[in-house]
C-alpha cells in the first residue's frame, strides 16, 4: 500500500522553504516527513501531511507548483541491520529506489523508510512476503 | 599623413558627391522599378513612380523596405539579378524567418570589398601590412568582407577564421601580423589570453585592429588598445546591405564614415518615418546606389543613430554616423548574433513551457552572456529531478539550435517573473556599452 507524498518546486534561493512552511503553518496542516532535493537554482521539497489532498489544493492557490506521488512508507525495525535487511528483499527482487528517506512518526521501536519505486504494489507484495510491514493508506495521516 | 584607398571619392567635395548620388539615384530606382517587381509593387500603391524621383532630394518619396518585406519576399523576392547574373550568398545568424540572405553579384562583391579596403587604409594598413582575418568565415559577411578588403589592400591576409585562440596568438607571433579583423569581444578575449600566456603588447608586432558586429563602448577601446597595443577602429555593416564597411572608423576616431558613394543614409522618426533634420537622434535607414543583386531602398535598419556632417580632421568629406545607440525593435545583438524575444517564445512554447519567461544579458569579461528565466509549471514539473534536468537541457539544445548561441536556463517560481501593469519586463539588457 502507498502512501500520498506531496512535492513542491521550490527556487534555490534565501526563505522559499520558510514561505511554503508559513502557508501549512497558517492553514494548520501538521507534516510528518520532509525531504529536500536540490540542484544549484532549484529544488524540490518532498512533504507528508495529515491532509494531502487539502494541502496539493492549497498549495496550488498560493501559486505553488506541486504534484502528488505515491510513494512506498515501510517500518524499519530500530535494530541494526534493519534498514539492510529490508534492502536485502528489494535488491534482491531488483527493484530501483529513485529517492528515499527516513523519518520515525514518533514511535519508539521502529521508524519509517519512505521509498519512490516504479511499481508500489509489486514492491509492497514483495516486502509482505517476507514478513515486512507497509504502512496502509491513511496511516501517516492519523499519526 | 592620413591614407586613402580611393581618395578621389573619400576627399570629394560634398556638392559633388551629392550630383554622384543624385544620379546613381536615379538610375538604382529604375533598376528596381524594372527588376524588381516586389518593391515596384510598393511604390505603386504609394503612387510613386520613377519619374518622380530626379535626386536625393525626392528620397521621401519612395517607400520604406522592414525586416517584415525582407521575411514576405524571402528568399529571392527582393533580388535585382537573374541567379544566373549572381555569384554568392550570405546570411545572418538564426534559423527562423528572420533569417536575412542576401544576394551579390561580382560587382558587388567588387565594390564591397573596395569599402572594406577603404576601412582596412584608413586604419593604416598597406600593401606591407600582413592581416589576420579572425572573423569568423562562411555565411557571416565578417570574414568574407575583411579579406577581400584585405587582398585589394595589398596585404599579406591570414585567412584563419575566429576560434582556436593560442593559434591566433602563434600566428601573431610567428608571421608578424600587423592587423587583426574580428570582434572586439574576441579581441578582447585574445588580450586577455595573451595576458594568461606571460605575453605583453611588445611581445606582438600588432599595430591596428578594426572590430565590427557588435556593440563596443570607449572603454572597451581604451582597453583593448592598451592590452594589445593597437590603436581599434569600429567598423559597421548590415548584410543586408553588403556586410561591415558601410561605414567605418578613421584616425580621428570620431565617428563612423559613411561609404555615401554607394549609400544613402537617413534619420528618421521611428513611429511616424518622417525624416528627421541633420544632426537628430534617430533611427537609420539606408538606401544602396550601386547594389545589383540586393538592392535595397530605404531599408529600415532599426538602429538608433545619429549623423555629423561636420568636416572631419582625417579629410574624409562623408557624413560620419555616431555609435548606434540602441534599437527601435526589441532585437538584441549578443555576441554578434541577432536575437529576437520571440525565437526563443517559439522554442519555449515547442518544449512545452509557458511562454512566461525573462531574458537576461550581461557582458562578462568582454563577452556578451544569454540568460533565459523560465517560470516553471504544473505540466512541465515532476517529482523526478532527472526527468527536469533532462528537459532544461532539450531547452538549452532547443536554444542553441535556434539562435546559433549558448544560453542558460534557469527554472523559476510560477509568477516570480516581475509583471509591470499586467505586461512581463521580457528584456533585462545589463551591459553597460
Amino acid at each position: 500500500m502507498s502512501v500520498k507524498q506531496i512535492s513542491v518546486f521550490l527556487e534555490n534561493k534565501p526563505g522559499e522553504l520558510n514561505a511554503l512552511t508559513g502557508v501549512l503553518a497558517d492553514h494548520n496542516i501538521d507534516m510528518r516527513a520532509m525531504s529536500l532535493s536540490e540542484t544549484n537554482e532549484f529544488g524540490i521539497a518532498r512533504i507528508i501531511v495529515d491532509r494531502p489532498l487539502d494541502t496539493a489544493t492549497l498549495l496550488k492557490d498560493a501559486g505553488y507548483v506541486c504534484t502528488v506521488t505515491s510513494v512506498l512508507a515501510v517500518d524499519i525495525p530500530h535494530v541494526p541491520g534493519g534498514l539492510n535487511q529490508v534492502l536485502n528483499i528489494l535488491s534482491d527482487a531488483e527493484i530501483n529506489l529513485e529517492y528515499g528517506y527516513a523519518f520515525l512518526g514518533g514511535r519508539k521501536d521502529s521508524a519509517y523508510m519512505v521509498f519512490r519505486v516504479a511499481d508500489n504494489a509489486a514492491a509492497t507484495a514483495v516486502l509482505r512476503s517476507k514478513g515486512i510491514r507497509v504502512a496502509e493508506e491513511g496511516e501517516l495521516e492519523s499519526l | 599623413m592620413e591614407r586613402y584607398y580611393q581618395p578621389e571619392i573619400e576627399t570629394m567635395p560634398r556638392d559633388q558627391l551629392r550630383a554622384l548620388q543624385d544620379e546613381r539615384l536615379v538610375k538604382q530606382v529604375r533598376h528596381v522599378w524594372d527588376n524588381v517587381p516586389y518593391y515596384r509593387a510598393k511604390m505603386e500603391e504609394k503612387g510613386v513612380t520613377p519619374d518622380d524621383i530626379k535626386g536625393v532630394a525626392d528620397l521621401h518619396k519612395l517607400p520604406f523596405v522592414t525586416k517584415a518585406d525582407l521575411r514576405d519576399a524571402y528568399p529571392y523576392g527582393l533580388m535585382g539579378k537573374p541567379k544566373s547574373e549572381c555569384v554568392r550568398i550570405h546570411s545572418t545568424s538564426g534559423t527562423t524567418g528572420k533569417r536575412v540572405m542576401a544576394f551579390y553579384t561580382q560587382h558587388d562583391v567588387d565594390l564591397w570589398e573596395d569599402c572594406c579596403a577603404r576601412a582596412l587604409t584608413a586604419a593604416g594598413a598597406t600593401k606591407e601590412d600582413v592581416c589576420q582575418v579572425a572573423y569568423g568565415y562562411g555565411l557571416f559577411t565578417g570574414g568574407a568582407g575583411l579579406h577581400g578588403g584585405s587582398h585589394k589592400v595589398g596585404c599579406l591576409t591570414i585567412p584563419i577564421s575566429s576560434g582556436n585562440t593560442e593559434r591566433q596568438i602563434g600566428f601573431m607571433q610567428d608571421l608578424s601580423s600587423t592587423i587583426l579583423c574580428c570582434t572586439p569581444s574576441y579581441a578582447a578575449y585574445l588580450g586577455e589570453t595573451m595576458k594568461e600566456m606571460g605575453l605583453g603588447p611588445d611581445d606582438i608586432p600588432l599595430k591596428a585592429g578594426i572590430f565590427g558586429a557588435e556593440a563596443w563602448s570607449e572603454e572597451m577601446r581604451q582597453d583593448i588598445q592598451k592590452t594589445l597595443g593597437i590603436k581599434a577602429y569600429d567598423i559597421y555593416g548590415l548584410t543586408e546591405l553588403s556586410g561591415p564597411g558601410v561605414s567605418f572608423e578613421c584616425s580621428a576616431q570620431q565617428g563612423m564614415h559613411i561609404n555615401e558613394d554607394h549609400f544613402i543614409a537617413e534619420i528618421i522618426d521611428p513611429d511616424t518615418g518622417e525624416v528627421l533634420p541633420d544632426g537628430s537622434k534617430g533611427e537609420l535607414v539606408f538606401t544602396s546606389l550601386t547594389k545589383e543583386a540586393f538592392p535595397l531602398l530605404r531599408y529600415r535598419t532599426r538602429d538608433i543613430c545619429q549623423l555629423n556632417y561636420e568636416p572631419c580632421s582625417c579629410g574624409r568629406t562623408h557624413v560620419r554616423m555616431a555609435k548606434p545607440m540602441g534599437r527601435s525593435d526589441d532585437m538584441l545583438i549578443i555576441r554578434g548574433v541577432n536575437v529576437f524575444p520571440s525565437q526563443i517564445e517559439t522554442v519555449l512554447l515547442n518544449n512545452g513551457y509557458a511562454a512566461n519567461y525573462q531574458i537576461i544579458v550581461d557582458r562578462v569579461n568582454h563577452t556578451d552572456t544569454l540568460e533565459v528565466r523560465v517560470e516553471m509549471t504544473p505540466e512541465m514539473f515532476t517529482d523526478n529531478l532527472g526527468e527536469i534536468d533532462k528537459r532544461q537541457k532539450q531547452l538549452v539544445d532547443g536554444l542553441r539550435s535556434m539562435l546559433g548561441l549558448s544560453a542558460k536556463v534557469k527554472l523559476v517560481a510560477p509568477k516570480s517573473i516581475v509583471r509591470s501593469e499586467g505586461k512581463a519586463v521580457r528584456i533585462i539588457d545589463n551591459r553597460k556599452i
